[in-house]
């Protein structure tokens, strides 16, 4: 009897296992009798992680070798070597990801989202650049920067923009800036890597939109120095503000400047500054006043830029690929439109409730209106510091470069007639040894 | 004189403060880093269970062709001989005509294996990733075809532009040591 039992159960698991078959599958696998045998599913495996590694190493190795070129060597030549190094290492070869400035995203999404881990390279790539500005200037920009030296390599007729151009075209790198970080912070999209102008290049394919802006830009780059560092480069930005603080600097002249004037023009970035003049007795005093009026002014720029941010915080919140599925599902709902979406078909199959979907986008939208104020008050921010620095004088008594402004390329070195005296003193010295 | 040695030592401590400020800010970036970082390198993968088979894998991808392509898992097939991922919905006739193959680049090869059964194949150098045979084979078959990123391919995009117009949220970023998300049988 329980002989019979036990046979019954196997029979039934048996049965009920090969109905389960049939059900999975509606031409059951055959039973082959020719003695065939299934191949294996290939799965060629990623790039192995070690490279990642490796990357890291040349990365600051190649920092560390611009650091020591531009500030002790001082050597044009080496330096661009070292330019083009990059160019074919990071560009070409690494295909141009991660890059430093992409990292920035992954460093903000990792503060803002706990779940997120980050790539120990993306990490690598943001933090040691900025670290190496503070002690030595933006030398990542002048040697190591693939972006940079894509443009630095096309770079064949330098023209001067004005001043007051450059400063208001850089505005468009602080909006880019603030935008890149709340695009990553809510977990909207990385707009850095998205509208990267010259990653197709490095990977000779892609989108067709973003190679003709890097090809415009390289066009443009032939007359103005760098276009996409100047103006556009959120993490630039960044590097800007380090490079004020920085330790170490490059300066134009290796002794002491004799104001001959002669690298005035040298700067194809327009970097160099004129030694300064004592005030004017009217103008101190008209200065003096519009500096207070600025200084009124940056609470209300902040405060009226973080007003504008808020009122655009729907308009911000359709980055976000959540609020766009929300509103196309509510339209469909609603019946203001005909026909459905593959957006809105794939969120019908995951059999989520549209209220839940609701419920996040609008949860979303509110993380977009404090997002989109602080966006707008950054901005306002840097309006209103541009203002203000434009009315405080810093004296100078010789030719500099800008700190903040200087890629570090050393294109002016050669315009010092020191440094020329330097040269000859250093082969001199090589001779009598 | 002592005034503006005054206002210069202001500037001094002021600027080492703020460089003292930056030097910790990346300090505590690479702590945070550190500190979130899993050890596993992540690489991009399709789950085949969320694919909807829009064909944007074949298009957006920032490679030409794309890295996305179609894998087969021969132990799912039924090596039907009227395969629909291989033919086209009412075929003229059940060979290896191109008129009555499905695959618009032609990289599915059909091979008599045994009566009446068929082996199909997919030559990935043709392959574009567009996903119509994935969508025939789970409209009428086993659902054995289905698409993957192919990692010999792939550039690992900081942000996939894919994952990006993928109507199904159907990326994902898996562990580099597990890189794929095989179909496999359930047996009985």
């Amino acid at each position: 009897m329980t002989r019979f039992a036990l046979l019954t159960v196997c029979a039934a698991v048996l049965l009920g296992s090969s109905l389960d078959v049939l059900a999975d599958y509606r031409f059951p696998p055959p039973d082959f009798e020719s003695g065939y045998e299934l191949p294996d599913t290939t799965i060629p495996p990623p790039r192995d992680t070690v490279y990642e590694y490796i990357d890291a190493a040349v990365f600051l190795g190649a920092l560390a070798l611009a650091s020591y070129l531009i500030l002790k060597k001082r050597s044009r030549r080496a330096i661009f070597a070292l330019t083009v190094f990059s160019l074919l290492y990071f560009g070409f070869w690494r295909q141009g990801c991660i890059c430093a400035i992409g990292a920035l995203q992954n460093v903000t999404l990792t503060i803002f989202d706990s779940s997120y881990a980050i790539p120990i390279t993306a990490a690598l790539f943001f933090i040691l650049p900025l670290g190496f500005t503070l002690f030595f200037g933006r030398t990542f920009c002048g040697a190591v920067c693939p972006l940079g030296a894509i443009q630095d390599v096309v770079l064949v007729h330098p023209v001067q923009v004005p001043r007051w151009l450059e400063s208001g075209l850089r505005l468009l790198g602080y909006t880019y800036l603030g935008a890149a970080v709340l695009f990553a912070a809510t977990g909207s999209a990385f707009i850095i890597c998205r509208y990267d102008p010259f990653v197709g290049f490095f990977r000779l394919s892609g989108n067709w939109n973003m190679l003709v802006l890097g090809a415009c830009l390289l066009l443009i780059g032939l007359f103005i120095g760098r276009p996409y560092c100047r103006f556009l480069c959120p993490y630039g930005m960044i590097l800007r503000q380090f490079s004020r603080l920085s330790r170490y600097r490059v300066t134009i002249t290796p002794t002491e400047c004799v104001k001959c004037r002669l690298c005035e023009d040298a700067c194809p970035f327009g970097a160099i500054r004129e030694p300064t003049e004592d005030w004017p007795e009217g103008e101190y005093r008209v200065a003096k006043r519009r500096l207070v009026v600025f200084l009124l002014l940056l609470p209300i720029l902040v405060a009226a830029g973080g007003w504008v941010g808020y009122l655009l915080r729907d308009k911000l919140a359709q980055m976000h690929p959540t609020v766009r599925t929300a509103e196309r599902v509510r339209l469909e709902e609603t019946g203001q439109v005909e026909g459905t979406t593959d957006v809105s078909d794939a969120f019908r199959a995951t059999g989520r409730a549209s209220g839940e979907l609701y419920e996040g986008a609008s949860a979303l939208r509110g993380r977009f209106g404090i997002g989109g104020a602080l966006l707008g008050g950054f901005l306002g921010f840097v309006i209103a510091g541009k203002l203000i620095a434009l009315t405080v004088r810093r004296g100078r008594s010789e030719y500099e470069a800008d700190r903040a402004s200087c890629f570090a390329c050393g294109r002016c070195y050669k315009y010092c007639p020191k440094e020329h005296e330097r040269l000859k003193q250093k082969k001199e010295k090589v001779i009598a040894h | 004189m002592a005034d503006s040695n005054e206002t210069v030592g202001r500037r001094r401590f002021l600027r080492e403060g703020l460089w003292g400020a930056c030097l910790a800010g990346l300090g505590g970036a690479a702590g945070l880093s550190a500190a979130r970082n899993n050890q596993k390198d992540t690489v991009w993968q399709i789950d085949p269970n969320l694919c909807i088979q829009c064909g944007n894998c074949a298009t957006y991808c920032v490679l030409e062709p794309s890295a996305v392509k179609c894998v087969h898992s021969y132990a799912i097939c039924g090596y039907c001989d009227l395969c629909t991922a291989y033919l086209v919905p009412e075929p003229k006739s059940l060979d290896t005509g191109a008129e009555n193959e499905l695959c618009p680049t032609g990289a599915i090869k059909r091979t008599f294996v045994e009566d009446p059964y068929y082996q199909y194949t997919i030559d990935e150098s043709l392959c574009n990733g567009c996903g119509k045979c994935v969508k025939g084979c789970n409209a009428f078959g086993n659902g054995s075809l289905y698409l993957q990123v192919r990692h010999d391919r792939c550039v690992n995009c900081n942000e996939c532009a894919i994952a990006v117009a993928c109507p199904s949220n159907a990326f994902k970023r898996v562990p580099a040591d597990q890189p794929y998300l095989l179909k496999e049988a359930v047996h009985g």
